[in-house]
């Protein structure tokens, strides 16, 4: 059977689509979205309903400064791909690595926060509900920035071998739209576990 | 209804539509839609669903939020795996496995209301002459009510699987009349009846491990991980319905209760014949 | 052209040891070849949950019954529910998808080929780890092989209390695996439906099958993921002594069941609208007109996605929720009902005024209008919440869902075989044995789940491995079980079909059933690349546009 094309009136101007990347990158938000809030859920839920141990109140400090380098890193990494755009190599590899910097500053103070939980107070998964919610919800996301971080690292070592230029842009602006999911993340689980679970 | 009328369609649709073989070569007219027939196929279910909905919530609220009676027999029903532990607290009693309700009549009611505990996984109490079902869930508290007309034994069993003898964990309800219903309230009040003749039996039962997990009324027993034995034989079965209550069967549950429900958390007793024959002549007598 | 392909293909391939094509196919990246692996995959794990299935209705059929004990029993339904659901229907759908999305929208390939050979090897690896629990449930404890928590694994029945050992493990690893796969599929569809259409291939002009994929991949990413979630809490519970579940703590089991549902009632969706799908290609060809009502039934669809994220909690009537709740859940699965009603509806314009030609693949989608009907009407009645009062969690409710996912479903991807089979191996199955699988499966499908209505209304409660006799079920119980053997024949019958007709059915031809999308217009098989030149398309039916230039769609659209 031939395969000539099919009689058409016209042929459609510029067949214009998305890039496959953003929308795979969209599609695994969606998902990771609801994973999240299921987990949201479940501690807003179990809030107050510990029968026993360490509250919020009692024991939680608020990480200002932590969540200020996690939020300003995608500052950093949104000027990095600006740049990338324009072929700016040089500034976008420093901006990049300073997001990798925040982003680690943010990984180290959460341990940091949960080692004075730990030792400090005696506040484990299994503590109680509050624990076992506060410990999986805010894993969860470190476990997100941890992955994050570690693909952020690739692409480092990648533009120090001068193979990322302005070619690579859009699979880096896939990247970078996970990184602000990751700190749009932080912002509900901040909201949730230093706000309204207080 | 709704089934006769699509039914009626697709076959209609399938006899007069099918292909002939004196059929014209041509495709039939090729139609993309309607918007009119869509619209009414669309209204008119949208209708019935208003109808159906609004029938089901004066239905469902009539049962949920119906005002409570005065006359009314309060039952704790607690789930265990695989029995039901029944108290009445305002009468003092503990039974289990055969619920005993008095008959309500429709001019001055005495339901029953049930508050549903779970002592371990989830159940759910269904006898489906009295009641719709209603689960019994660890660490909630469920609430129902059986407002039964007539007397008679209603059948039922755990209707949501909690474990390996799910399937053997049997309800019976026995609606007696007001008369009945005393006189057996009565009865269950009573402690265990001393029996001299069975003496042995009893030491038996109170130097082993049956005492951490039965309870018998006036007797050093106290456990609550298995059913209340005191008047065990007022009921018609053992194991939950698993078997009928007869000596040779209550021998044998407490030997092997893999014979009869395999899975269930009474232990074999391992005991010695003699200390066998005298265990079961003094439970014969808990009535 | 399409004969050289094949002729060069068949040289090929007669010169080849079996190992190079072993290896070609568990190293492919062609969405045609994962398709049939999808496909393939599933039709092995239907016979062995249908098996499973066997097993219990050999059981079930005498009161007393000791042909298994009560802990096989209970392993057997537990398999057969998590087998069924996660290893057979969803690797299925996905199977077609794969195989039909990118020859649809004149497309090469998926977004993601490696992602999607990932996919496939994620799920078919989580299946045998499901199945491996037979033999390494038992650990240290010795406590148990296969998972006997029923396929929904209440908590906390799967707590370390109530199921030591790792049985349950097996069944919460093996499924959060495969969720995972799901996910990498599900992003594969939509980024190819999105990023890789043909030239002049709008979202207006797709196929339904494609558009209703489109959708079905939607719900797979906000509904397998809530599970996802939820077996990571239970992996903290028995593991790292967490609580969530834990009603000793504080815990709810409530909590598990609507995570559970949330996940469990748009699956069902997921399952069933490609379903929908496969009978919106073959009753349009087989009654020789186009959809009535494409806009409708795309809309329809989208409706349906999103009304089914709301109704989950009436799987949860019998818990003790607030009349205010049940009154809205009741609300919301009644409202389903009309997106679903009109769909129905369309497909009965669509026929009405056409052609009707009776084949195999007609024949299926026909059964499964009638089918579906009665398996929506049941749903009707148990979304009434004093109806399912009564009859949840008895055998009612296993013959409605089993109508739908039997009746409707597959029937459905019944007739999807026999509609595709020819264009992705070039052969025709045979139509007498078409016949005979089709009449045979209808009797033994409503010899089974007919009569299985009654000891639900009889009081008959579900997953139990015996019952007392003089409580009316016995009878019923016999005529459910023959059914059982009855539609097993009937499976065989298709299997044998299958392998004869790959070898020796008629040859094909590009276009055997005078069809009007994308994928008829190349060769049977496809080649590798599908399309040696990508199309442009002016309208939903390019094939008919071309086989009538004097009535192109593309007119009226």
């Amino acid at each position: 059977m031939s395969e000539a094309t099919f009689p058409i009136a016209q042929a459609p101007d510029a067949w214009k689509l998305p890039y496959r990347g953003k929308v795979a990158m969209a599609c695994l938000i969606i998902a990771e979205s609801a994973i999240f809030t299921i987990f949201v859920v479940a501690y807003l839920y179990y809030a107050g309903r510990s029968l026993s141990g360490p509250t919020p109140r009692e024991v939680l400090e608020t990480p200002i400064f932590y969540t200020i380098c996690l939020l300003s890193s995608s500052l950093t990494i949104h000027f990095a791909e600006k740049f990338l755009v324009r072929g700016g190599r040089g500034v976008f590899l420093g901006l990049w690595f300073l997001t990798i910097l925040l982003g680690g500053l943010f990984l180290f103070g959460t341990g940091w926060e949960w080692h004075r939980l730990i030792y400090e107070h005696g506040l484990t998964i299994s503590t109680n509900l509050f624990g076992t919610t506060y410990y999986s919800l805010v894993g969860l996301h470190a476990f997100h920035v941890t992955v994050g971080l570690i693909m952020l690292s690739i692409v480092f070592l990648f533009g120090l071998a001068g193979r990322v230029g302005s070619e690579q842009s859009a699979r880096v602006e896939v990247l970078s739209m996970y990184w602000h999911f990751v700190d749009a993340v932080w912002v509900v689980v901040f909201t949730v576990v230093y706000i309204l679970g207080r | 209804m709704i089934f006769l009328v699509v039914f009626v369609l697709l076959v209609y649709v399938l006899v007069k539509f099918r292909a002939r073989a004196t059929d014209s070569p041509h495709e039939p007219a090729q139609v993309y839609g309607s918007t009119q027939i869509e619209l009414a196929w669309t209204v008119i279910p949208i209708l019935i669903v208003v109808v159906l909905f609004l029938a089901t919530t004066r239905v469902i609220r009539a049962i949920q939020d119906a005002p409570r009676p005065e006359n009314v027999v309060e039952v704790i029903a607690i789930g265990h795996q695989f029995w039901w532990e029944f108290r009445y607290p305002a009468l003092g009693i503990v039974t289990a496995n055969e619920l005993h309700i008095p008959v309500s009549d429709p001019a001055s009611p005495t339901p029953t209301h049930l508050k549903l505990l779970s002592a371990d996984t989830d159940h759910s109490f269904w006898v489906p002459q009295l009641a719709g079902k209603t689960d019994l869930i660890p660490n909630r508290v469920n609430t129902m009510w059986m407002d039964p007309h007539r007397t008679g034994i209603f059948l039922g069993q755990c209707a949501q699987y909690c474990g390996t003898q799910h399937a053997k964990m049997l309800l019976q309800v026995r609606v007696d009349s007001r008369g009945d219903f005393e006189a057996w309230a009565n009865a269950q009040k009573q402690p265990a009846k001393n029996d001299e003749t069975v003496s042995a039996g009893r030491r038996v039962f109170e130097t082993t491990a049956c005492i951490n997990c039965h309870s018998v009324a006036g007797t050093a027993a106290t456990g609550r991980f298995g059913p209340d034995l005191t008047h065990m034989m007022s009921r018609r079965t053992i194991a939950a319905g698993a078997a009928e209550n007869t000596p040779e069967n209550l021998g044998m549950w407490i030997q092997d209760p893999d014979m009869i429900k395999p899975g269930s958390l009474m232990p074999a007793m391992k005991l010695s014949d003699s200390d066998l024959e005298a265990l079961v002549r003094y439970l014969e007598t808990l009535r | 052209m399409s004969s050289d392909a094949m002729a060069i293909r068949t040289a090929e391939i007669e010169g080849r040891p079996w190992v190079e094509t072993l290896h070609d196919w568990i190293t492919t990246v062609d969405h045609k070849r994962l398709g049939i692996l999808y496909i393939l995959f599933s039709l092995v794990f239907l016979v062995i949950g249908g098996l499973e299935a066997a097993i219990m209705r050999i059981q079930l059929m005498h009161p007393h019954n000791d042909f298994v004990p009560p802990q096989v029993f209970n392993r057997m339904f537990t398999m057969h529910g998590t087998t069924m659901i996660f290893f057979v229907a969803m690797p299925i759908v996905f199977g077609f998808a794969n195989y039909l999305v990118p020859l649809m929208i004149g497309a090469r390939d998926m977004a993601f080929p490696r992602l999607n050979a990932f996919s496939f090897w994620l799920t078919a690896f989580s299946g045998i780890l499901l199945y491996f629990s037979f033999l390494g449930g038992s650990g240290l404890y010795g406590a148990g092989n296969a998972p006997d928590v029923g396929w929904w694994a209440y908590a906390p029945l799967t707590s370390r209390a109530f199921s030591p050992g790792h049985s349950s493990d097996y069944w919460t690893i093996a499924v959060l695996v495969s969720g995972f796969g799901s996910i990498g599929t599900a992003t594969n569809i939509i980024a190819t439906i999105f990023s890789m259409r043909c030239p002049g291939m709008t979202l207006g002009r797709m196929p339904l099958m494609a558009w209703l994929s489109l959708v079905m991949a939607g719900l797979v990413l906000i509904t397998i993921t809530p599970l996802s979630a939820a077996q990571i809490m239970l992996l903290v519970d028995r593991y790292l002594g967490g609580h969530f579940f834990d009603t000793q703590a504080g815990g709810s089991a409530a909590l598990w069941m609507h995570f559970f549902w949330i996940f469990g009632h748009p699956e069902v969706y997921i399952l069933v609208i490609p379903a929908f799908g496969i009978a919106s290609e073959i009753i349009p060809v087989f009654s020789r007109k186009p959809i009535f009502g494409y806009p409708i039934m795309v809309a329809a669809t989208v409706c349906i996605g999103f009304i089914s994220m709301s109704v989950w909690a009436h799987h949860m009537f019998t818990i003790g929720m607030s009349s205010t709740a049940n009154t809205f859940f009741v609300l919301t699965t009644m409202a389903i009902s009309v997106p679903t009603g009109i769909k129905i509806f369309n497909w009965l314009g669509t026929m009405w005024g056409g052609k009707i030609q009776f084949k195999t693949p007609m024949l299926f989608c026909i059964a499964f209008l009638f089918q579906f009907l009665i398996a929506g009407l049941t749903g009707i009645m148990l979304g009434s919440a004093p109806f399912n009062w009564q009859l949840n969690g008895s055998y009612f409710v296993v013959a409605h869902f089993h109508y739908v996912i039997v009746g409707a479903i597959l029937f459905c991807i019944f007739g999807g075989f026999y509609y595709w089979f020819p264009k992705a191996t070039g052969r025709m199955l045979d139509e007498r044995l078409g016949k005979l699988h089709f009449w045979l499966f209808v009797i033994g499908f409503h010899l089974t789940f007919d009569p299985m209505h009654i000891p639900g209304l009889l009081g008959m409660p579900r997953r139990i491995y015996t019952y007392e006799p003089g409580r009316g079920w016995d009878s019923w119980n016999v005529i459910v079980t023959i059914g059982t053997f009855i539609q097993g024949i009937a499976t065989l019958v298709f299997v044998a079909n299958l392998i004869l007709s790959y070898f020796k059915g008629p040859k094909a031809g590009s276009d055997p059933w005078d069809a009007w999308t994308l994928e008829w217009s190349v060769s049977s098989p496809p080649p590798a690349y599908n399309f040696a030149v990508i199309p442009s398309v002016a309208s939903r039916r390019p094939l008919w546009d071309r086989k009538h230039p004097e009535d192109p769609d593309s007119r009226y659209e």
